[in-house]
Order: structure tokens, then sequence, then C-alpha cells
């Protein structure tokens, strides 16, 4: 345990709306061991994001972590003002967007975006840092570079202006990167580009990844563990390749089943029935209860904590051997 | 508005027509009206016929004829070197009248608009403090207050002038952060700053730069030329269009155009800046949609 880069400990974010308090995450923990790429997966409004914002601390002004810790290589980042914080981000721990046009400063040339982080972080020269700038969009693999530097972001194609993002995440050399939903705004070609190099740069720099999609698929191509969430707790996490092979949670199963496969054609597509439930006033007992196929009289009553099982895995469903049996 | 050629190269291509700026009849018109104003004022000592303060008491409230261009007011000065020379004193006043307000706003109302809460309560309480008195008259009494000349004049545009920046500028700011290249900046460890000056300002300072040429420019050239004619500006000899209309205003049934020439030089001057204004504007509104 003591081995994790960044341990998330009881995490609670709560948002206050017109319509009352939202529990958008609610006790979520989990490990990202130093040089693995953790996946976080759930549907829209899982509280995925939420998550991964609050690790650095960049929670709307509505929202605020309520308890829980985020411990990354041994300090809790929780208590820490904004100034103590910003040394941490960018430097140590970086963040990559869903949407590469609108995270980039549209009025700002690339080269100075890229070399913005090394003159603030490391003390680079402004020469110094446009050498950096250059030597990162090489190994990014942007074509003519020493061009492309002065370019804007308009100028540049969906999956140029997210490897652009993915120079700035990288341009300090930090130990840990929080991607949020990178490749979900870019065609399936570009993704698979995009999810190769980020796998590859990881990869050689022994960078930690945090990983947030709803994508099973791009999951299972970068990511070494799986952590599962619904209605903003974690019901299932595991090894990623055991995990989606044999779910131990209805959930998990249920986006496996609803996730086209490239390898094997599938018969067909199941869907999960219903609706996402409300973070409001959330469900009584298991919250994926009313969607289950398993559900039993005790799931609507006992709210399943999430029970370890062998091989390092864990699971919030009570019934989850009944879950084992009817995997694909 | 790009596309690539066989090199790899982004290439600019044609923009739609309308988005060209000399496309814009109202900049074009405004621009040109503007540019020969301001031509004059710096040309002014090749322009003018004479000294603009020399005294002839030979030759006092003369008509326009072939030696003054504009006839002489009544102490014998050329109208038309008075005129040139008042130009020039105008327009570099209200030019450097408009930079403090526009950079005391701008800072303020970013501060205003990026942190909120309290420094938003308060920045704003003092906004709608100074908003709730007409611009001429807090102007005119702050110079009152001061004593007249150039100095009181900065002092008094930019303590009451800033407001309307800061109003422009928080609303902007405010839009602006909920982008997500601030978060991606905060992401990022940048200090706050610099997320303001280098990421949020250089998106949302267009607006305020149009207004600052246009709406405040005439404003502040009003205000200079008021306060001239109220004896509060600029001290005579130095011409200046506010003391022209003032010094002209006695001899107005016999000399009509003594006042008459320099209020036309106000009214022209202003037109053409506000054309440029709403050109800019409108060139702007394109450019977001």
């Amino acid at each position: 345990m003591n081995a994790a880069l960044l341990e998330v400990r009881d995490l609670q974010v709560r948002i206050a709306t017109r319509r009352g308090v939202v529990r958008a995450v609610d006790g979520v923990s989990f490990d990202v061991p130093r040089g693995a790429a953790l996946g976080l997966v759930g549907e829209s409004g899982s509280g995925k994001t939420m998550t991964l914002r609050a690790v650095l601390g960049l929670l709307p002004p509505e929202a605020r972590i309520t308890a829980g810790q985020v411990i990354f290589d041994g300090q809790d980042l929780v208590p820490l003002s904004d100034a103590q914080l910003s040394r941490v981000r960018g430097s140590r721990v970086s963040m990559i967007f869903q949407e590469p046009m609108s995270a980039l400063n549209p009025v700002m040339r690339v080269g100075a975006q890229i070399a913005e982080g090394p003159v603030v972080h490391l003390g680079y020269s402004r020469a110094r840092a446009a050498e950096r700038a250059l030597e990162l969009m090489r190994r990014v693999g942007i074509p003519d570079p020493e061009r492309r530097l002065r370019a804007y972001p308009h100028e540049f194609s969906g999956g140029m202006r997210q490897r652009v993002m993915i120079a700035i995440a990288l341009s300090c050399d930090p130990e840990l990167i929080l991607c949020d939903e990178p490749t979900t705004a870019l065609d399936v070609t570009i993704q698979d580009q995009i999810l190769r190099l980020l796998a590859r740069l990881c990869g050689e720099s022994g960078v930690s990844l945090v990983f947030v999609t709803h994508d099973l698929p791009v999951v299972a191509q970068i990511c070494d563990r799986l952590a599962v969430m619904y209605g903003g707790q974690l019901v299932e996490r595991g090894e990623a390749s055991e995990l989606l092979a044999a779910p131990r949670h209805p959930y998990t199963l249920g986006l496996v089943r609803s996730a086209p496969d490239f390898d094997e054609v599938r018969e067909s597509l199941v869907p999960i029935p219903g609706s996402p439930p409300s973070l409001i006033t959330p469900p009584p007992g298991c919250r994926f209860h009313p969607r289950c196929a398993f559900a039993e009289e005790d799931c609507q009553v006992t709210e399943p904590p999430l029970h370890l099982l062998p091989g390092g895995r864990a699971t919030a469903c009570l019934h989850d051997e009944r879950c084992l049996q009817a995997a694909p | 508005m790009t596309a690539l050629t066989g090199t790899g190269l982004p290439v600019e291509l044609p923009r739609a027509r309308s988005g060209r700026w000399y496309r814009q009849p109202a900049l074009v018109a405004g621009l040109m009206v503007t540019g020969a104003i301001v031509a004059m004022a710096i040309a002014a000592p090749l322009l003018a016929s004479d000294n603009p303060t020399a005294q002839n008491l030979g030759a006092t409230l003369q008509g326009p004829g072939a030696h003054h261009l504009l006839g002489t007011d009544q102490l014998g000065r050329d109208t038309w070197s008075r005129l040139l020379y008042g130009a020039r004193v105008d327009l570099r006043v209200a030019f450097i009248a408009v930079l403090f307000p526009f950079c005391i706003g701008t800072f303020l109302g970013s501060l205003a608009g990026y942190f909120g809460g309290w420094v938003d309560m308060v920045l704003m309480r003092l906004v709608d403090i100074v908003v709730a008195f007409p611009f001429y008259v807090l102007v005119i009494a702050l110079v009152f207050v001061l004593g007249p000349g150039e100095r009181s004049i900065y002092i008094a545009i930019a303590i009451i002038g800033w407001v309307s920046y800061a109003r422009i500028i928080r609303g902007q700011i405010l839009v602006a952060k909920r982008q997500e290249y601030v978060l991606a900046a905060q992401s990022g460890g940048l200090p706050t700053y610099r997320i303001i000056a280098r990421h949020l300002l250089p998106n949302v300072i267009s607006q305020a730069i149009v207004y600052a040429l246009s709406v405040d420019m005439i404003q502040d050239i009003l205000a200079i030329v008021t306060l001239g004619y109220l004896g509060l500006g600029i001290p005579p000899p130095t011409a200046d269009w506010g003391s022209m209309i003032a010094a002209g205003q006695s001899f107005i049934t016999t000399r009509w155009e003594l006042s008459m020439i320099p209020g036309i030089a106000v009214v022209i001057t202003g037109f053409g800046l506000s054309l440029i204004g709403d050109g800019l504007a409108d060139l702007l509104r394109r450019g977001e949609s």
C-alpha cells in the first residue's frame, strides 16, 4: 500500500444546487501504484470527472470535498491551500481534458502554451523553454514542429490539438497524469493513435495515469487496473483483464455487455435498462438495484459495502457470485 | 479558416468578404474622418498660417478672408491656426485621459470577475456609487476641487471613468473563466496573476478597447471641451476648442462663426470616433459568430 503514488480514501464531494445537495462522489477509495494506469469507468454523471478534479482541488465553485483524503506521494492534498496546491499542479500532477479545442487558449501560440509550465515551475529561461517545447512537440509526433510552435490552436486538427495537450501535460515531467476522457471528442482512428501515444510516453518515462472514460475498449487498451463507478460510488475494482473477463458486479457486467468488441463479434449488444439514479435522493440500499437483473429484497434495504475478493479485487454487490455465473 | 497545402503548412484562405475590416463602411469612413483630423493636428505647424497665440490688436474680429482663412478672434488671433493647435491639445489630452481609466478599470474589473465573492461585492458597489452620478457633473466638480489644468483633468477622468471598463471586463471574465482553457491553466499550477494576465485578458480585452477608442474617447473630448468652456480646462493662452467656444460667445450676434467653428470641429471628431466604434463592434460580432 505504501508503494502507491496516489491513494484516494473515502472521498466525498457534495455540490450545492437549488434542488438540493448532490452527492456527486460518495466514499470513493482507490490506489494508483507508481507507473501504473488506472481506468475510472462509469456512465455520464457517475462522478468520475468530479473524482478526478477533486484530486487536484479543481472543483467548480459550488462543489466541495466534504470528507476523505487524497494522498499523493505521502501527502494529503485535501487540506492544502491553492498556493500550496499550485506546486503540485502542472509540475508533479498534470491533467488532460476532453475537448482539446476549448482546453487550449485560442489567442496564444501553442509553443508558448507548452513552454509556460517549464518557465513557471522549472525556472527555465524563455529560450530554453522554447527548446523544451520543440522537443516535446517532436516527442508527441507533431510534424514540422519548428513552424508549428508559432501556430495558434485553431490551425490544428483535433488529434493534433490533443497531442499539444499531451505535450503540455508532459512539459514538467510529472509523476502522474489525470486524463479526463481525452479521446472521447476524437475520431476512432485518431483515438487509437492518441491512446498508443499516451501508453508509449507513459511507459517510457514511468508516469502513472488515471484515465477517466465511459469507453470500455479504450480502457482495455491502456489500463492495468480498473475502478468502476456508479451513482457516485465505487462498485468494483481490480485488474483490468480479470475484471472485464469476469465481472463481479452486475453494473460492470452491463457495461461489458453493452460495449462493442473489436476482436470478436458478439451476437448482440445488451443495453442497461433504466437511467442513472438521482444523486440528490439516491435509492435506498444498493444504488443499482432498480436496474439490476439479480436484485433481491435485501438489495433494496442494505447498502452493500465494498468487500475484498481474492486477487486484489473488490466488489460492492451482495450477490456477486450470481453475477459471476452469468458472465459472458 | 485555414487549409493544409501539400507542405502541411496552414494557409490563410480568403475569409468571408464582410469579415474584412476594409469592407466595413462605417469603420472605413470613421478611420478617414478621424485620420484626417489627427493628421491635421500633427501637421498643425505646417498648415497653420499664424502663431496661434500671437495677438494682433490691429486686426480683431475679422471675417474669413485671404489673409486669415477663418478670420480672427477678439484679440486678433488667427482662428484657423487656433483650431489646428486646439485639436493637438484636445486630442492629446483625451488620448492620455483614456489610458488611466482603461488600465485601472481593466485591473479592478478582472479582479472582481475572477475572484467574485466579497472582492466583487465591494468593487461593484463602488462602481454603482460612481455610476449613480452623471459623468460630466462629477468630472466638473472634481476638476473644480482639484483646480484647473491638465493634471486635474487626468485625475478626475481616471477616478470616474474606470467604472465602465471595470463593468465590461468583469462581465467578460465571468463568462470566460468558465472556459476549459482556464481550468487547464489552473490544472497547470500557473499563478493566478498569470492566468488573468496571459490567459483571460487577451481573450476579453477587445470590447474594452472598442469602448475606449470610441465611446470613452468622445466622452472625454466633450468633457475636456466643456471644462475649457467653463474656464476649468487648459489655461489660456493655449488654444483649446472649449475656451474658443467660450470666448466667441460674447460676439455671437456679430461673429457667430467664432463659437460655431470649434463646435463643428468637436461634432466631426465625435462623429468619426463613433463610426470607428460602430465598425469595430460590428467586426467583433462577426468574428464571434
